[in-house]
């Protein structure tokens, strides 16, 4: 095995920069370490201008989502090794607008988020003393969706998201999912309004890569497939059933 | 001139603490304004790595008082009685509040929340979900915090100073990560949510955002640190990252085996080995003396020589695929992307790896601080209901009890009307200034940031590891002032104003190089063994002088100045700590 | 050095290419996926035509068949042929994606979703082949 790898990361500086730019970098290429071990070597010992997000470096917290060699992947979940023998392409997550070098900007996810209602929503609240009962079953149905990150993997895969700004984006209607299958929630009509409108789940057109970029098997893409067939229904209920009939 | 916004209260911080402060201030004082300023976007805090799961008492069987006693012995007595006796109280009920707002704990086949054993625990009360219980309670205080329109979130700001005027805390000097810009943050009153400082150390469990920040904001605004020597070694991380595998591993079975394949806690009055785990014996105990029993075992030369440096196994193979699936899912995970081990076949490489800081800083049961208009809670803070050794699963409902009493506790205090500091902005124009001129404007410079850390770690590897001994420690404080002068003249390649990463990274060293000052000095100070604290030159317990507290101030040179303050003993007499029976 | 009051937030936003969709291979089965709705929409056209030549008797019909038999409708058939069946493989590949089906509180995996439009698929094109052999 050599024992370096060459890593060509997008570099951009807002005040000196026009446009983002390519820098080479060798590294050691050494079998324990993650893109990301490469890059704080990059910035401890040859460049420490290089800027990027990291916190956990064990793939639950979703900081370091970055483009490597064109696939969106977290930075402290990818192995020089599997990318030998280079050069290893390191870019931030498409997308996103660039704010410098590997980071991106995602406050429009967060404003996404808010709109989805994620929490669990009540008519009347229980009270303290009482717990809401839930099967094994009843969690399974919306577990899946719960793991999610917010790394934003799934958005820099997502074409509607790049062309579509207005597009809600997979992970903020894979969490609206996870709390309309939680059967202690009762706010699945109210996420409906706002996720039903065009841009909401209706921008999706099942591409799929969001689902398999995921890191952690979120499958976004099912869970906009699953909500557009419950949206379905419910309009077609709002056609045949007078209002007010539940 | 500078940016200025103002609260009612600002939090600095975002993870579990913090967001639990800022609902409990919006839920009891709506009218309140809270201002959350965090480093990091609020699900990146470290909260999210927490696995194993969260104690509150549950089962019929169980009761208060066994948890308390449990908490006290557990921390070697060194834990206020009366605020272990408040927290053991409020732990169910906050964690039930966490199941009302959507926690998906793991739940019996009849659909009740189930409770699973964990370490140094007595009876079984630890509720989980699944084997990542902090990423599904910060994730749920999260998204609930969305609801309430009164919290304004600062995210990605850098808290770098507080503002204390007429000897109370005023506010915060912020820097915004995005633009460079530095603004004043006023408010009437400010809880430190900011997490521990295991990047003090080389090898940790931590995320690299666990710098010590808030310890060091208050330690140099005038706040003590409390019991800054108590470092948690958790007996059961990875070999090179030193990513945690959660204690839940041990809690459903698995087995810590030397070279020999032998269970070697038995030999270090943990109790006698079974095929099923017994609660507060052998892997159920509690993780310092767990941590112990490695270092013996290292010196006997017993343990396996990974290319990472000792390390012994942790055995799941006879949990069985199904429980390893349903149970441990993240561990196995982690195992095959970081070791390329299932650990349904084969056996998992662990040793200690620093995990937890039971010091911080000090605060009564209400998260109040000796300073005026300042509260922490979490792990920054120290009430302490930890003492000298935390029990697994004490943590997270730490975190929501002592959230919560802050929020309140400073909700009430801003209702008072006070007037503002005449000095505030004059203040706050001087951290700008200094800021400037010691990082952003300052050409020349010969340290690297990435070396000076470097030396910080290996000073703390030496001094402040699991044994320690009057040698190792001697002179460590002095070595760790002088980095801090060297720090001075630190080098930045970056000196943009968008996004300076390395400026937070010179300014995060900072911090730990005062914070790991006041470990080594406290250790020092500390002539005797208690939980986490050994020293091998004073291998006893010695309740007659240091049942007490050390209180770490910063003295007018710098350095820290050691003070003790007795430990508060309300029902359990100190005793002799027992395991294994 | 600009003052720092005096800074905002400044982002580079990268350009959409109109070949995006070049970028990756998954994005390009996605597009002729898409494209595939066309050529179906062709074969209803077809059978449209059909039915209307059917009506007009079999002189009609004659014209129709030989207009099938031209080369370009040859290719663009075979073509759509090809799509169709590309059309249907996706569609029954992804519908387990959208319904979730549980028996005994176990999600049912994709194969026993896609399963049964494969085999109703089989099912209904061999008997309609059977009817047009048979005579």
């Amino acid at each position: 095995m050599a024992n370096r790898i060459e890593l060509r990361v997008k570099r951009y500086h807002p005040e000196n920069d026009q446009e983002p730019w390519f820098e080479s970098y060798a590294v050691p290429l050494r079998k324990e370490w993650v893109i990301l071990d490469a890059l704080n070597y990059i910035k401890d010992h040859l460049d420490g201008s290089l800027t990027f997000r990291w916190s956990c470096r064990m793939g639950v917290c979703g900081s370091c989502g970055m483009d490597v060699n064109g696939v969106p992947k977290l930075a402290c979940a990818t192995f020089l090794t599997d990318c030998a023998p280079g050069p290893v392409r390191v870019e931030p997550l498409k997308n996103f607008p660039i704010l410098r070098d590997l980071v991106v900007d995602i406050s429009d996810f967060l404003v996404k988020l808010a709109d989805a209602k994620p929490w669990i929503i009540r008519k009347v609240e229980k009270p303290l003393e009482e717990e809401y009962l839930q099967t094994p079953e009843q969690v399974d149905a919306y577990k899946q969706f719960s793991m999610c990150i917010n790394c934003m993997l799934c958005y820099a895969a997502c074409p509607v998201y790049g062309l579509d700004p207005l597009f809600s984006g997979p992970a903020a209607i894979a969490l609206a999912q996870r709390y309309n299958m939680d059967s202690r929630d009762q706010g699945a009509g109210i996420r409906m309004d706002i996720l039903s409108q065009h841009e909401g789940i209706w921008g999706c057109t099942f591409v799929g890569e969001c689902t398999k970029v995921c890191p952690k098997h979120v499958d976004p893409a099912g869970a906009i497939q699953q909500y557009k067939v419950t949206s379905s229904i419910e309009w077609l209920k709002s056609l045949v059933l007078p209002r007010g009939a539940e | 001139m500078l940016d200025t916004s103002s609260h009612d209260i600002v939090l600095v911080g975002g993870g579990g603490a913090g967001l639990r402060a800022a609902i409990a201030i919006s839920e009891t004082a709506p009218n309140v304004s809270v201002a959350v300023v965090s480093k990091v976007y609020p699900m990146r805090s470290h909260t999210v790595a927490a696995e194993g799961g969260a104690a509150g008492v549950r089962v019929p069987e169980d009761s208060l008082d066994e948890h308390a006693y449990d908490t006290v012995s557990g921390g070697d007595w060194l834990c206020d009685q009366d605020a272990v006796e408040v927290f053991v109280k409020e732990a169910p009920l906050e964690l039930m509040r966490l199941e009302h707002w959507g926690c998906p704990w793991s739940r019996e086949p009849d659909g009740r929340v189930a409770v699973r054993p964990f370490g140094g625990m007595k009876k079984t009360r630890t509720w989980f979900a699944a084997d990542k219980t902090g990423f599904h309670l910060l994730h749920t205080l999260f998204q609930t915090s969305l609801k309430y329109a009164s919290i304004v979130r600062y995210d990605e700001y850098y808290v770098t100073k507080l503002l204390v005027d007429e000897g109370r805390v005023q506010g915060v000097v912020a820097l915004e990560l995005t633009t460079g810009k530095i603004q004043a943050i006023l408010a009437k009153a400010v809880i430190l949510c900011t997490g521990g400082c295991g990047r003090v150390f080389r090898f940790t469990t931590n995320a690299a955002i666990k710098t010590g920040d808030g310890m060091a904001l208050a330690y140099r605004a005038g706040a003590p640190l409390k019991d800054m020597e108590f470092v948690q070694y958790h007996p059961t991380g990875l070999p090179f990252t030193g990513i945690l595998i959660t204690e839940a591993a041990r809690a459903e079975g698995g087995f810590l085996k030397n070279k020999d394949g032998y269970r070697y806690l038995q030999d270090y009055n943990l109790g006698t080995p079974e095929p099923t785990p017994v609660l507060r014996t052998m892997e159920l105990g509690p993780r310092d003396r767990l941590s112990q029993a490695f270092v013996h075992e290292q010196n006997k030369g017993r343990t396996i020589e990974g290319p990472y440096g000792a390390v012994v196994n942790l055995d799941l193979r006879h949990l069985g695929e199904q429980v390893i699936k349903t149970k441990l899912p993240f561990v196995r995970e982690l195992c095959l992307l970081y070791e390329n081990i299932d650990p349904i076949t084969q056996m998992i490489p662990v040793r200690p790896v620093v995990h937890y800081m039971m010091g911080g800083v000090h605060t009564d049961l209400n998260g109040q601080t000796p300073l005026e208009g300042l509260y922490a809670a979490g792990e920054v803070a120290c009430v302490s209901i930890n003492g000298a050794n935390r029990l697994g699963s004490n943590s997270l409902p730490e975190l929501l009890v002592f959230g919560t009493r802050a929020g309140r506790a400073a909700a009430a205090y801003v209702s008072e009307q006070k007037p503002p500091g005449r000095h505030l902005m004059a203040l706050a124009l001087d951290e700008q200034a200094y800021l400037e001129d010691h990082f952003l404007r300052k050409t020349g410079g010969h340290e690297s940031i990435a070396l000076l850390r470097e030396d910080m770690q290996k000073i703390m590897e030496n001094c402040a590891g699991i044994y320690r001994s009057g040698e190792s420690l001697a002179g460590a404080a002095d070595k760790l002032h002088e980095l801090k002068e060297r720090f001075q003249d630190i080098r930045l390649d970056d000196c943009g104003h968008m996004f300076n990463t390395e400026l937070i990274a010179a300014l995060e060293l900072g911090c730990m190089l005062d914070v790991a000052e006041t470990i080594a000095q406290c250790a020092t100070e500390r002539r005797e063994s208690r939980g986490a604290h050994q020293r091998i030159d004073h291998p006893e317990r010695d309740d007659a002088k240091f049942l007490a507290h050390s209180l770490a101030y910063q003295d007018t040179n710098g350095r820290p100045r050691v003070e003790y303050l007795p430990v508060t003993i309300t029902r359990w007499a100190p005793a002799e700590r027992v395991y294994g029976k | 050095m600009l003052h720092p009051t005096e800074y905002v937030p400044k982002s580079y936003h990268p350009r959409v290419s109109t070949y995006w969709w070049l970028g990756r291979w998954a994005y390009a089965k996605f597009i002729l996926r898409e494209i595939s709705s066309i050529f179906v929409a062709w074969v209803v056209v077809t059978t449209l035509l059909q039915v209307r030549a059917l009506k007009a008797g079999p002189a009609a019909y004659a014209q129709f068949q030989a207009w099938l038999a031209t080369p370009w409708v040859l290719v663009l058939n075979a073509i759509s042929l090809f799509f169709v069946v590309f059309h249907a493989v996706t569609w029954f590949n992804l519908a387990p994606k959208a319904m979730v089906v549980r028996m005994r509180g176990k999600r049912l995996p994709a194969a026993a979703i896609a399963a049964p439009n494969y085999a109703a698929w089989v099912v209904v094109s061999a008997t309609v082949l059977w009817i047009l052999l048979r005579g």
